[in-house]
């Protein structure tokens, strides 16, 4: 409450509050990531940040599953899909689909799953 | 990403379908690191036109946890393992898991047979390609095999197989057997 005010301009990044990402909502742009889409944190994360937050852009520090930012904080996904939502409408995670969602996996890749599995 | 193999990462998923107790769980644990995944169940649809802007939804939601796995074929290509209920109720999440799914394995327990109905029914709708793996409780044997392809009344080209999914060997196998499947499927589709 005592630190000093910080100029927020356009120029100083985005503005993330903290816990107000996502109380009482359970929509968001986050709505229709997909589970096994890849999210990676980009930029610089304000210091005013949520913990849940900064603790999701930690994760995704390497490219990770929006499934799996759900296992590593151990929330519901729907919880950690609004919070990812809000984190891209602010530039801090990009989001990569899953390239197989949607469109049919094409047949090299299968047999290497095949493959792969039976080296497993 | 400045790889040289700059090739997009690409994931693919599994879904693992089956009765209450049929071995959904031990499947999903036999073959790759399992972490219990908590999504929520909307319990009513009370929220339904109650508008967003008051911030808070009447919604009741309960959290189901479905098992969650990841076999990591190698850098850049991954396959997702969820196992869920087969109970209707659970189809919110199956809608969503089924979209651009690689497959799904039924687990079947021979004794209660009909538990596996509605996830066979769903992904004959669905057009997901699916097997039908025969958990060998009580000493399941090939004559099960059959008698599960007769009662479930599949397709031929859908494969039937006893397993023990508690046996690595056994899950994997299962787990070959799908993506070769899937893998007909597609090039019979062109
Ligand atoms: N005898 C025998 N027991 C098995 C076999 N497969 C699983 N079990 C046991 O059956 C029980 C249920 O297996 P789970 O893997 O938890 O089944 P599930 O489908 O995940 O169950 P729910 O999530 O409760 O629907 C466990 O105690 C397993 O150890 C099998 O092939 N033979
Ligand atoms: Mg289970």
């Amino acid at each position: 409450m005592s630190e000093t005010p910080r100029w927020l301009d356009e120029d100083a990044g985005p503005v993330v509050r903290p816990y107000a990402l996502i109380r009482g909502r359970t929509r968001s742009s986050g709505d229709n990531l997909d589970l096994i889409a890849t999210v990676s944190a980009v930029g610089e994360p304000p210091a005013d940040l949520g913990p849940e937050q900064a603790l999701i852009l930690r994760v995704a520090r390497h490219p990770i599953s929006v499934a799996d930012v759900a296992v590593e904080l151990d929330l519901p996904v729907g919880v950690v899909r609004v919070m990812l939502g809000d984190l891209r409408d602010h530039g801090l995670i990009s989001v990569s689909a899953p390239a197989a969602a949607g469109s049919r996996p094409n047949e090299g890749i299968l047999k290497e799953v095949i493959n792969g599995l039976r080296a497993l | 990403m400045d790889s040289v193999l700059s090739e997009d990462p690409v994931a693919l998923k599994i879904l693992i379908a089956g009765g209450f107790g049929v071995g959904k769980t031990t499947l999903v644990g036999s073959i790759s690191e399992i972490k219990p995944l908590r999504t929520e169940e909307v319990l009513s649809d009370r929220g339904i036109g109650v508008d967003d802007l008051d911030g808070v939804e009447a919604k009741t939601t309960t959290t189901v946890a479905m098992d969650f796995g990841r076999i990591t074929i190698r850098e850049g290509l991954v396959v997702y393992l969820f196992g869920t209920p087969g109970q209707e109720r659970f189809w919110f999440m199956w809608d969503e898991l089924s979209y651009g799914a690689l497959g799904a394995v039924v687990i079947a327990d021979t004794r209660r047979l009909t538990d596996c109905f509605p996830s066979v029914d769903y992904f004959e709708q669905r057009g997901t390609p699916f097997v039908v793996a025969v958990n060998c409780f009580d000493g399941a044997d090939q004559h099960s095999v059959d008698d599960v392809r007769i009662a479930l009344d599949l397709d031929d080209g859908v494969p039937v197989m006893l397993c023990d999914v508690r046996r690595r060997a056994s899950a994997k196998e299962v787990m070959i057997t799908l993506v070769e499947h899937s893998l007909r499927t597609l090039t019979a589709a062109g």
